[in-house]
């Protein structure tokens, strides 16, 4: 105990001259601190998330109307294809690996992230993996145009945006492989030596079992584009039929990749969700090991389903079954999840600030993301519901009311620790109606265009579907211009406000609360045990305390 | 705060409501005209309803407690964290509720995968037609008949869905679901389609029919259906294919078998006449006239009804040296393709007569002046 409190009190000494090194360059550039990390990786998604959605701007505005108004179909494709790719790797990703950098040495007690010059290297290779990726929208023959999953031979025929879409992929797996090393080892090694496994907060649960997602896959999509590269420049024939290669090959490779890839989007999500409930019902996490067991066994079941992403390619009836049945089985994990969610509301005593709005919204949208999942997961209706806009319906649910609505929620959540002030919770509350209302008017109206049979990935189609596409593209339009009331907000936050105390939120557990507002540059800078009581879980399982406990005494 | 509250409420209201009120409106998934897709839609509206009742227990969970567990109205909060029986049964409840979903999935699947008799033989196909996806076509082989034809978007609607075409596309019937040659097939008949492409990946999906098959280069895939009802089904490829891929309709016309059969004996018809041009000598009118009409149902696509293509994926046709020089080198290209690009082998997909009329048309076009005539025999000769 006596040592917790001398760590604030020091950390408290060092608020005003925290040793922030001078200088833009030797700031930014050269940082190691996991906290100026964390903020650049921050900064860089939510800039990635602007230059996506501006694509998702376009491609509304073109599909508001039947008829081709404004792009070629063929800049049309372009745009869906780097809407996907900058919003998954460029935002999504790097918003996640953002939040992890900021908190998980703050909240296992850890003085920084266990390799701070890799942690340096893996997000400055980013903004050079997207230079290069965006840059071939300005090319002759213009951006990748056959869709973020890269199905040969259509991508093959993208000219020599090929060469540069493989080496970006190749960059940001490096930089994400890194990150995932990072977060391993920090949270194996770097953890207060009484803060046990069990007593991790769910966020740093979640986050160390993507980490592992991370380091499986990433390398399975790498060598995928390798290959793209080779058909491409070096006359190999790995998807060419007419060389012996097999195009489905691709498929089954990029799926083994894509399936855990998107758990990977969503994991740490489930993460953020389960600090912030907790925090605003005011009572535990409903469910604590249950939450741990169904995080692990979401992860494990992600990687043998990847096929149900290929039930019209033709498999034999065996697989097509087997694929069925295992991708059911996901809803059972992810249905403890969200009735402990709910069973951690029950009989709390519930306020709602911004974070937790938009946390309610992410358990009801996201189930409803889920339902649409179970459905397709049925083999013989996915021949009916598969690439039409029951699908993109259906991820937009996950992803931007799962995995973007969580990082919303965390980024309102710990602005406060980060910034050292509040938002203007008007304004947040705002932000979260104008977007939860115009977020439904936007994917809601997508279900009923893919089961009245509008196929996805087109610029224009029969006018039966003006109707809901045009209220669609309403709901888009009004969406992305919530974001900028977004951007606003943290602008305003970062560069002033009402002074954010240490505790912040009044429910909130977890050694991060423990420190000042703004954290200091550096925090937990003395390696010793914490406070375990300050941990949401601190106390249910201290089998690790107790032995720590035994070992002190023995000394 | 109670104002959200109920605008909260109302949105998720809202949304129930839509759900319900959207299959009364046709807004749902098609019930299709055969048994398969009868099936896909029992087990999508049974599925769609379970969802529905989980949602409403989940969600008016969730909703009481918001309303009942807020501080606003003094509630204490409980510490309770957790509960093995409340965990336990949300772990066992789902599990069955899934087994009760796969039953039906399972027989659904069997049946369309391995369809079999009543009494247990597997079920014997009528006919076969082969389909090849083709950037941004269809090619349809009666297997049976000998029939073959190339199906693409109508020229009209294909004029239409040009940027700046000027024209309403909401005046137009069945806008970019109609195309020139539509697949014609008899009703309550076996139907077994085998599926594969030519260049890149397309899938052939025809909602009525209940289920959409990917056509891939170098594989045959294989899918079945049976028609009860005469009429006209319309669909779309539904596998990203390029520039065009919102632009390569189905069109599938089911008939009665006698008039089915006379469709063929037309055909067939057709068929002896067109072979008999090839060897005939053609005019240059004659070939630029129809050369013209090929161009632009199979060409401008990407070589731009002026020539002018969209370079540097589709070249220039207008000043070209290869459409400028040897014809036997233009004609080699067309027959045969150029691999890695989306010039296709013209070869399997156009007749002579077709080929030797674009050719003829594009070497004294867009200010080309090769000035000579390409004739069918000659791409004939060159072709075998």
């Amino acid at each position: 105990m006596s040592q917790d409190i001398t760590h604030d009190e020091v950390a408290h000494d060092h608020h005003d001259h925290d040793h922030k090194p001078k200088g833009f360059v030797k700031r930014w550039l050269m940082t190691t601190n996991h906290k100026d990390i964390g903020t650049l990786y921050l900064v860089f998604a939510l800039a990635m998330f602007m230059v996506g959605g501006a694509m998702a701007m376009i491609i509304r505005l073109e599909l508001f109307q039947p008829g081709l108004q404004f792009v070629e179909p063929a800049f049309f494709n372009q745009m869906t294809t780097m809407h996907a790719l900058v919003m998954i790797f460029g935002a999504v990703m790097p918003a996640f690996v953002g939040l992890a950098n900021w908190m998980i040495p703050m909240m296992i007690g850890a003085p920084d992230m266990a390799l701070p010059r890799m942690n340096n290297w893996s997000f400055w290779i980013l903004p050079f993996a997207f230079t290069m990726l965006l840059a071939t929208l300005f090319m002759p023959g213009g951006a990748p145009a056959g869709g973020w999953t890269m199905y040969p031979p259509l991508v093959l025929q993208g000219g020599h945006n090929v060469g540069f879409l493989v080496f970006a992929v190749h960059m940001m797996g490096i930089s994400s492989i890194m990150g995932a090393i990072n977060v391993i080892a920090t949270i194996m090694n770097m953890r207060a030596p009484n803060l046990g496994y069990l007593n991790m907060p769910l966020f740093v649960w979640t986050w160390l079992i993507t980490a592992f997602l991370l380091i499986a896959v990433m390398p399975v999509l790498a060598g995928a584009v390798t290959m793209i590269l080779t058909d491409r420049y070096f006359d190999t024939s790995f998807f060419n039929a007419a060389g012996g290669g097999d195009p489905v090959l691709f498929q089954h490779i990029f799926w083994f990749f894509g399936h855990p890839e998107v758990y990977i989007m969503i994991l740490p999500a489930f993460g953020i969700i389960s600090e912030i409930i907790p925090t605003f019902a005011r009572k535990p996490l409903f469910g604590y090991v249950s939450m741990v067991y169904a995080t692990a066994a979401i992860a494990f079941l992600s990687f043998i389903v990847w096929a149900h992403h290929m039930f019209s390619v033709g498999m034999p009836l065996g697989g097509s079954l087997y694929f069925m049945y295992a991708t059911m089985m996901i809803a059972v994990p992810t249905g403890v999840k969200i009735f402990n969610w709910v069973g951690t509301m029950w009989r709390g005593s519930m306020t709602f600030e911004t974070p937790m709005l938009f946390s309610l919204a992410f358990v009801v949208l996201f189930t409803i993301g889920g339902f649409s999942g179970v459905m397709m997961a049925l083999a013989p209706v996915d021949l009916q519901y598969h690439d039409t806009y029951f699908i993109v319906a259906h991820f937009h649910y996950v992803l931007v009311t799962g995995a973007v609505y969580a990082i919303i929620a965390g980024a309102y959540y710990w602005l406060p620790k980060w910034s050292g002030h509040m938002y203007n919770e008007r304004l947040g509350k705002i932000h979260f109606w104008w977007s939860t209302i115009s977020v439904n008017v936007l994917f809601f109206p997508q279900h009923f265009l893919g089961l009245a049979g509008m196929p996805r990935r087109i610029p224009d189609y029969s006018t039966q579907f003006a109707e809901f596409n045009m209220m669609s593209s309403i709901g888009g339009f009004a969406f992305g211009l919530a974001q900028v009331l977004f951007v606003y907000i943290v602008w305003k936050t970062v560069r002033g406000g009402e002074k954010a105390t240490a505790q912040v939120w009044e429910g909130a557990k977890g050694l991060e609360w423990t420190v000042p507002s703004p954290a200091p540059h550096h925090t937990f800078s003395e390696f010793g045990p914490v406070d375990l009581s300050k941990l949401a879980n601190g106390e249910k399982f201290s089998i690790l305390s107790d032995i720590d406990e035994k070992d002190d005494k023995q000394k | 705060m109670k104002k959200m509250q109920l605008k909260f409420m109302m949105l998720l209201g809202g949304l129930l409501v839509s759900t319900l009120s959207a299959a009364e409106y046709g807004m749902n998934l098609r019930k299709g005209v055969t048994e398969f897709s009868e099936t896909a839609f029992g087990l999508h509206t049974f599925t769609l309803w379970i969802c529905i009742v989980i949602g409403i227990i989940v969600f008016g969970a969730m909703i009481f407690s918001i309303f009942a567990h807020r501080r606003s109205k003094g509630a204490k909060a409980d510490q309770f964290d957790h509960s093995l029986t409340a965990e336990v049964i949300w772990t066992v409840i789902p599990i069955l509720i899934l087994v009760v979903i796969a039953v039906p999935a399972t027989k659904a699947l069997i049946k369309m995968e391995n369809p079999t008799t009543d009494d247990g033989k597997r079920l014997a196909m009528d006919m076969t037609i082969k389909v090849t996806g083709y950037q941004w076509k269809w090619k349809y082989d009666y297997m049976d008949e000998g029939i073959s034809f190339i199906s693409s978007l109508d020229r009209d609607h294909d004029l239409a869905r040009q940027k700046g075409s000027g024209v309403d596309v909401t005046t137009i019937e069945n806008y970019l679901l109609e195309v020139d040659n539509p697949l014609v097939i008899p009703v309550d008949t076996n139907i077994r389609f085998l599926l594969t492409a030519d260049d890149v990946i397309h899938a052939w999906w025809v909602p009525d029919f209940g289920w959409k098959r990917d056509a891939i280069p170098g594989f045959v895939n294989e899918a079945w259906t049976n028609v009860q009802t005469p009429g006209t089904y319309r669909g779309q490829c539904a596998e990203l294919c390029g520039k065009d891929h919102g632009f390569m309709p189905i069109v599938v016309e089911a008939v009665s078998k006698e008039d089915y059969a006379k469709w063929v004996a037309d055909q067939k018809g057709e068929q002896e006449v067109e072979a008999q041009m090839v060897d005939t000598e053609w005019t240059k009118d004659q070939l630029m006239a129809k050369g013209e009409e090929v161009y632009n149902t199979q060409c401008a696509a990407c070589h731009q009804a002026t020539g002018a293509g969209m370079p540097p994926a589709f070249p220039a046709l207008a000043g070209s040296a290869l459409v400028n020089g040897d014809p036997a080198a233009q004609i080699d290209l067309i027959l045969n393709g150029k691999p890695g690009t989306a010039m296709q082998a013209f070869g399997n997909i156009l007749s002579e007569t077709d080929i030797a009329a674009a050719i003829t048309y594009t070497r004294n076009s867009f200010g080309n002046t090769a000035g000579d005539v390409v004739q069918p025999a000659t791409v004939k000769s060159m072709k075998q």
